[in-house]
C-alpha cells in the first residue's frame, strides 16, 4: 500500500439540499494524507471544514468524487476512523470507564477476553491521565477532563485515523494548551494519522505536519497548504521565539485575513 | 471599693484603645450580624410559606364548608364528616358481603384495576412508542390513528370492553388500558426522536449493534420522556377508574361513591373524594421521585 496516500480524497463535491434550497458546500477537494501525518484543516466558520471531516468520518456521503482510506472506499462510519467530537459527546448515564469500554467492546469484543478488554480501557484512561476518574460520570468532571475522555474513547479503538472536530474549541486557553501538549505526546507515542479541524492559528502551527487552509464558502475548496517543517518534539515556549514558527504563523494569518478576508467583511 | 473601682477604671482604657486597632476586626461583625438576621428572616418566611400558608388554606376551606352547611341541612358539617372518617378508617378492611366492604378494600380494588390496565398499556405502549420513534414508516403508519383516537374519552370504549369481555371487571381494566396507552406511546416516541444527534453519531462511529443502541443510548436518553408519559398515564388512569367503576359496579372506590350516593350518605362521599385525592397525590409524587432519579444532563448541541 502506498503510505503517502493513506487517506485519498479525489474530486469531492458536497451539495446539501435544504428547505431553503441547494447549498454547494465543497467543490473540487483533492487531498492526500500520508500514514502517521498530522493534518489540520483551518478556515473561517462556514467554510465546510467540519463537513470535510464528516465526509472522511463517513457520517456524510459526498455528492460527487471519491474518498479512500487505506485503499478502501469510505462507505459509512467505522471505528477505524474514530472521531473526537467538538462537545465531547460522552453518554451521561455511563461512567468514564463505561464510555470508553463501549467502543473497545465493539472493536475487540470478538477476538479478546474480558480481561484484555478491561486492560485496553484502563490503558486508554491512563494515556490521558484520568485513571482516577474511572468510575466518575461525565457531569462529575471538568470540561477538559470530558474532552480527554472523548480522546481516550477514540484512541482506545486503535483507529487507523483519528478525526478531531475542534476538540479544544470550548476550553479555556490554559486547559487547551495543556491538552495540546498531551495530544502531541500521545500522537508521538501512537504514531496515529490525525485530521483535525481548528480555527486557532497557533494550534495549527504547533500540532501539524501540514496545514490545509480552506477558502470561504459557499463552494469552498482547499486554498493553500503549508508544510510545517519544525522538528518534533515541539515545545511551545521555545517555538514562541522561533523565527520559522513566526513565519508559518504569518503565512496562515495572511491567508485568513488578507486573501480570504472574513465573509462578513467581504459582504 | 478598690476592687469595684478597678474594673471601671480599666474599662474606659480598653474602649479608648480599641477604636484604633479594632475597626478591621469589628467591621466584618456587623454585616455578619445583619446576615444572621436576614437569614433568620428568610428561614421564617420559608416556614411561613411551607407550613403556615397551606394550613391557612385548609382552614379557609373548612370555614367555607362550615358556612355552606349553615343554610343547607343535607350537607354534613366538617365535624360530622371527621367523626365518620375516624369510624371508617378505624376499620378499613372489613367484609360484609360483596356490596359492603371497607374503604381500604375498595381503594385497593381500584388500584389493582389501575395497576393491571396500566401495566398492560406500558407493555404495549412503550415498545410501540420506540418503534414509532425509531422507524419512520411505523410512525407515519400509526400517527393518524393515534391523533384520531387520543381525544376520545376512555369511557366511550367501555361498551366495546363489555361486548368483547362480557364482564364488568375486564371492561373497566380495558378502559384504563385505553386511556393509559396514548401518553405512553406519544412520550416514548418523542423521547426517542429527541435523542441528541451527537449520541446517534457516537453510535454510528462506534458502529454499535441495534441492541446496544437501544439499551445504551435510546433507552437512557428517552427515559425521562417515558417516565413523563407514565406519570401522565397514571394520573389519567386514576381519574378514569372512578368514573368507570360508577358504570360497572363491583368493589372499587368509584362504585363505593355511587353506592353511598344511593344511600344518601354524603359524609362518606366527601371522605371518598379526599381519599381519592390522597392516593392520586401519592402516585404522582412517587413517579416524580422516580423521574428525578433517572434524569441526566444531556449534551447540548
Amino acid at each position: 500500500m502506498d503510505e503517502s496516500r493513506f487517506i485519498d480524497i479525489e474530486g469531492v463535491e458536497m451539495i446539501f439540499h435544504t428547505k431553503k434550497g441547494v447549498f454547494h458546500a465543497l467543490r473540487e477537494i483533492d487531498l492526500k494524507v500520508a500514514k502517521g501525518e498530522f493534518i489540520t484543516l483551518i478556515g473561517h466558520s462556514g467554510c465546510g471544514k467540519s463537513t470535510l471531516l464528516n465526509l472522511v468520518a463517513g457520517l456524510l456521503e459526498p455528492s460527487d468524487g471519491v474518498l479512500l482510506c487505506a485503499n478502501r472506499e469510505i462507505a459509512g462510519p467505522s471505528p477505524e476512523r474514530s472521531v473526537v467530537f467538538q462537545n465531547h459527546s460522552l453518554l451521561p448515564w455511563l461512567t468514564c470507564y463505561e464510555n470508553i469500554h463501549l467502543g473497545v467492546e465493539r472493536v475487540f469484543g470478538k477476538t479478546e477476553s474480558r480481561k484484555q478488554l478491561r486492560e485496553r480501557t484502563l490503558q486508554a484512561l491512563a494515556l490521558v491521565g484520568l485513571s482516577q476518574a474511572e468510575s466518575k460520570r461525565p457531569n462529575e468532571i471538568s470540561g477538559g477532563m470530558k474532552q480527554r475522555v472523548g480522546i481516550a474513547r477514540a484512541l482506545a479503538m486503535a483507529p487507523k485515523v483519528l478525526l478531531m472536530d475542534e476538540p479544544f474549541g470550548a476550553l479555556d486557553a490554559l486547559t487547551r494548551a495543556h491538552l495540546q501538549d498531551e495530544l502531541l505526546k500521545i500522537v508521538a507515542a501512537t504514531q496515529s494519522t490525525v485530521v483535525m479541524v481548528t480555527h486557532d492559528v497557533d494550534e495549527a502551527v504547533l500540532l501539524s505536519d501540514r496545514i490545509v487552509m480552506m477558502t470561504n464558502g459557499p463552494a469552498a475548496t482547499i486554498g493553500e497548504i503549508v508544510n510545517v517543517q519544525l522538528e518534533r518534539p515541539r515545545d511551545r515556549v521555545a517555538l514562541a521565539a522561533d523565527s520559522r514558527y513566526m513565519a508559518y504563523r504569518t503565512t496562515v494569518l495572511e491567508f485568513l485575513y488578507r486573501k480570504q478576508a472574513h465573509p462578513a467583511q467581504a459582504a | 471599693m478598690n476592687a469595684m473601682l478597678k474594673p471601671d477604671s480599666v474599662e474606659p482604657l480598653v474602649t479608648d484603645a480599641v477604636p484604633a486597632a479594632s475597626p478591621p476586626a469589628r467591621r466584618p461583625r456587623r454585616p455578619l450580624a445583619a446576615n444572621g438576621a436576614a437569614r433568620v428572616r428568610k428561614q421564617v418566611s420559608a416556614t411561613v410559606m411551607k407550613i403556615v400558608a397551606p394550613l391557612v388554606g385548609a382552614a379557609f376551606l373548612v370555614l367555607v364548608w362550615q358556612l355552606i352547611t349553615i343554610n343547607n341541612a343535607q350537607f354534613p358539617t366538617p365535624a360530622v364528616t371527621l367523626d365518620e372518617a375516624v369510624k371508617l378508617f378505624s376499620d378499613p378492611f372489613y367484609r360484609k358481603g360483596p356490596n359492603d366492604q371497607g374503604i381500604g378494600w375498595n381503594l385497593l380494588a381500584s388500584l389493582q384495576r389501575v395497576g393491571v390496565g396500566f401495566g398492560l398499556a406500558a407493555l404495549v405502549g412503550i415498545p410501540l412508542g420506540f418503534l414509532i420513534g425509531r422507524v419512520q414508516f411505523v410512525g407515519a403508519m400509526f400517527g393518524p390513528i393515534i391523533s384520531l383516537l387520543k381525544p376520545v374519552s376512555p369511557l366511550a370504549w367501555l361498551p366495546i370492553g363489555l361486548l368483547v369481555f362480557k364482564s364488568a371487571n375486564p371492561a373497566a381494566i380495558w378502559s384504563i388500558f385505553i386511556c393509559s396507552i396514548w401518553p405512553m406511546i406519544i412520550n416514548t416516541a418523542v423521547g426517542v426522536q429527541r435523542v441528541p444527534q451527537d449520541y446517534m453519531n457516537v453510535a454510528r462511529v462506534l458502529n454499535l449493534s441495534e441492541w446496544k443502541v437501544l439499551t445504551k443510548i435510546l433507552l437512557p436518553s428517552a427515559l425521562p420522556y417515558i417516565l413523563t408519559g407514565v406519570r401522565l398515564s397514571i394520573g389519567t388512569a386514576w381519574l378514569v377508574i372512578v368514573a368507570a367503576e360508577m358504570l360497572t359496579g363491583g368493589v372499587g372506590i368509584g362504585f363505593w361513591v355511587w353506592d353511598e350516593w344511593n344511600n344518601l350518605n354524603v359524609p362518606h362521599i366527601i371522605i371518598a373524594i379526599a381519599a381519592i385525592g390522597m392516593v392520586g397525590l401519592l402516585l404522582e409524587q412517587a413517579l416524580m421521585a422516580l423521574a428525578r432519579a433517572f434524569t441526566y444532563e444531556q449534551v447540548s448541541n
